[in-house]
């Protein structure tokens, strides 16, 4: 057991990996910074989405929704409520720590809140159907902010002070990462592969399986929750419409990508896809390429849908996924007569 | 509420509700048949309210004299084939090779059709929003006292009943809707039976596609500002039309687009009319928690 507490020295290395290059993301260029933030936001939301959708094998495509809580809450508590806290501390490098800290895990909280309302339908529901309802709750969620006033409504809630650094983002995505590793490889973690694999076996051998599904419901949830108060307090401004269902969408398909059920992979996926999206911006502006081709890279989800269609005909796994030991092999269903799924 | 006003919202809540009805038999006759949420099927919906954009200036010249009135029909039919050939193509290309695979694979593929229609028709056909063209001339159907239906709503009644009663005939009288009966009962048995499944899938997804196509031209004559985006709430609350009325269950689906339709209407006429767009979601998670079978579902045992 000498490597036992690898885990934990890889963590403390990436956070003061982030601490460092947050020192010198002074003189970055914003933009290339954003990108940089935005991909740490990208691989905590995809990785926590990969605890309910790859190891635990639920469909959520409401991962925006927990998102859009978590961002909201947590504006809204630093932007209205941080007053108190600064006139007892003053506004220092200490007190805004403090704050942000708290809103952070604030807004985590709310959105694992509703992940347990969300995780509760899930006992009853599986595969095609969990996916509609959990879409239906992202969209439930989305209509809700639409309607309240204190933040916004549909205008939008702007003026969410600039809090979100390199470290704090690239500190919470190492983080997210070491606790659903460390989880899913403990004993107690196990029990989301087996959920995920057999369910009847696993309640047969006595494993709570409604607990299991809620607790990835609320873990995974509550990640999404400090990924959007991060991007909240990145951007400075939110919109109902930029956590709508193609958001979710995004977040699935880097899931898919990189593989449901490894970390690595869906992390991988998640730097990919940003930084390919991002690029597709400047392929859109390249005056010598033919109009046809710049104009598919201005329209990015046609890319998407066209790299999930391939993705599930030619490697369902994923880049890194492993496929399941059981049932039929794949690719051998060419030689099989096509019966449907209820034969 | 007066009553007059009550009647008024019924009777946009049953046009609402005709569209739905006609979304969710594709829905429901496709997960009767293969078990799985045709995620795409909105967007076909989507692509017959297009058609329907792009035919009627072209069709519409040749049809002068006593023949005008045959040419929203013409419309109509050369639309519903269009669409069932669209849905026979995606069924073939996307979800035929992998109906093997577990049933995850194939929703997400549906998913992954679903944006190509929808951001493909972006790049095809602009994203901005398109005025259908006047297929047929929209005014108040006279001799209804205080209450108001215009010919379109009534337009949309009468090919929603014909398309219903086309479409019992065709499941319960034809020796095809046999076979779909069958397949959609037990796959295995009715291939060894001499049913082609393939043939059957295709029909059916061919039929509900046709019937998606309707409801986009339909739908576009009452609510004519179109775009390549139009199909994903209606499709997604079709799909909880269907579940409503017990999924698999043809007669359930046409009765749930009804209700889905009155309560919208209803909500929307109220105060809380932004609300609307969750209703459907809201009525959705209630089903499924309290009665996931639908209304005329049957429930059935899952075997291990």
């Amino acid at each position: 057991m000498k490597y036992r507490h690898i885990k934990k020295w890889v963590l403390l290395g990436a956070v003061i990996l982030s601490a460092i290059g947050s020192h010198f993301s002074g003189g970055m260029n914003s933009y290339y910074l954003q990108i940089i933030i935005f991909i740490g936001i990208n691989v905590t939301l995809a990785v926590s989405l990969n605890l309910i959708n790859g190891y635990t094998g639920q469909f959520s495509l409401g991962h925006a929704g927990f998102m859009a809580i978590g961002a909201y809450v947590s504006a809204y508590l630093s932007t209205e409520h941080s007053a108190a806290l600064f006139k007892a501390l003053g506004t220092n490098f200490f007190s805004i720590t403090l704050l942000f800290i708290a809103v952070l895990i604030a807004g985590g909280i709310a959105a694992s809140i509703a992940g347990l309302i969300v995780g509760v339908p899930s006992l009853r529901l599986k595969g095609d159907y969990l996916a509609i309802v959990t879409l239906g709750f992202g969209e439930i969620i989305r209509v809700l902010i639409q309607n309240t006033d204190a933040v916004g409504g549909p205008r939008g809630y702007s003026g969410i002070a600039g809090y979100t650094t390199l470290f704090w983002t690239y500190s919470v995505a190492a983080l997210t990462i070491y606790i659903v590793v460390s989880l899913i490889d403990s004993t107690y973690g196990r029990g989301f592969l087996t959920v995920r694999d057999d369910e009847v076996a696993a309640e047969a051998v006595g494993i709570n399986t409604t607990r299991y599904k809620v607790t990835a419901f609320v873990l995974g949830a509550f990640f999404a929750g400090v990924a959007g108060g991060l991007y909240a307090h990145s951007t400075t401004y939110i919109n109902p419409s930029g956590f709508d269902f193609q958001r979710s969408i995004e977040i699935v398909i880097m899931v898919i990508l990189g593989g449901m059920g490894s970390t690595a992979g869906v992390a991988f996926a998640a730097i990919l896809l940003t930084l390919l999206l991002e690029y597709l911006r400047f392929v859109a502006g390249y005056e010598w390429l033919p109009d046809l081709v710049r104009r598919i890279a201005a329209n990015r989800v046609i890319i998407y849908s066209l790299v999930l269609i391939a993705l599930m005909l030619l490697r369902p796994q994923g880049l890194f996924g492993r496929l399941p030991r059981r049932g039929i092999p794949i690719g051998s269903a060419s030689k099989r007569a096509k019966l449907p799924a209820n034969a | 509420m007066t009553s007059t006003e009550f009647f008024q919202q019924l009777i946009n809540g049953l046009s609402l509700g005709a569209f739905y009805a006609l979304i969710a038999l594709g829905y429901t006759m496709v997960y009767g048949v293969l078990r799985f949420i045709n995620f795409a099927h909105g967007d076909v919906f989507m692509i017959g309210a297009f058609c329907g954009y792009y035919l009627t200036p072209r069709l519409l010249p040749h049809f002068t004299g006593w023949m005008t009135p045959l040419g929203p029909v013409a419309v109509l039919i050369l639309t519903m084939l269009i669409c069932a050939l669209l849905g026979i193509t995606i069924e073939k290309l996307a979800y035929r090779p992998l109906r093997q695979r577990p049933k995850l694979t194939v929703l997400i593929t549906a998913i992954g059709v679903s944006l190509f229609l929808e951001y493909g028709g972006q790049f095809v056909f602009g994203a901005d929003p398109k005025s259908f063209p006047e297929l047929m001339p929209d005014r108040a159907v006279p001799g209804t006292g205080a209450l108001t239906i215009t010919t379109t709503q009534l337009a949309a009644f009468i090919v929603t009943i014909c398309l219903l009663i086309a479409l019992t005939f065709i499941v319960k009288r034809t020796r095809l809707g046999m076979a779909m009966r069958a397949v959609s009962n037990n796959a295995a048995a009715a291939a060894l039976m001499g049913v082609n499944i393939d043939t059957i899938v295709s029909f059916t997804f061919g039929l509900g596609s046709a019937l998606a196509g309707a409801a986009g031209i339909l739908y576009s004559l009452s609510y004519p500002s179109i775009d390549p985006l139009m199909g994903l709430l209606p499709g997604i609350k079709a799909f909880v039309a269907a579940v409503l009325g017990g999924i698999g269950n043809i007669p359930g689906a046409a009765v749930g687009g009804i209700i889905l339709g009155v309560i919208e209407t209803f909500v929307g006429g109220s105060a809380f009319s932004t609300y609307r767009d969750a209703i459907a979601f809201s009525l959705l998670i209630v089903i499924l928690l309290f009665r996931p079978a639908g209304i005329f579902g049957r429930s059935q045992a899952e075997k291990v």
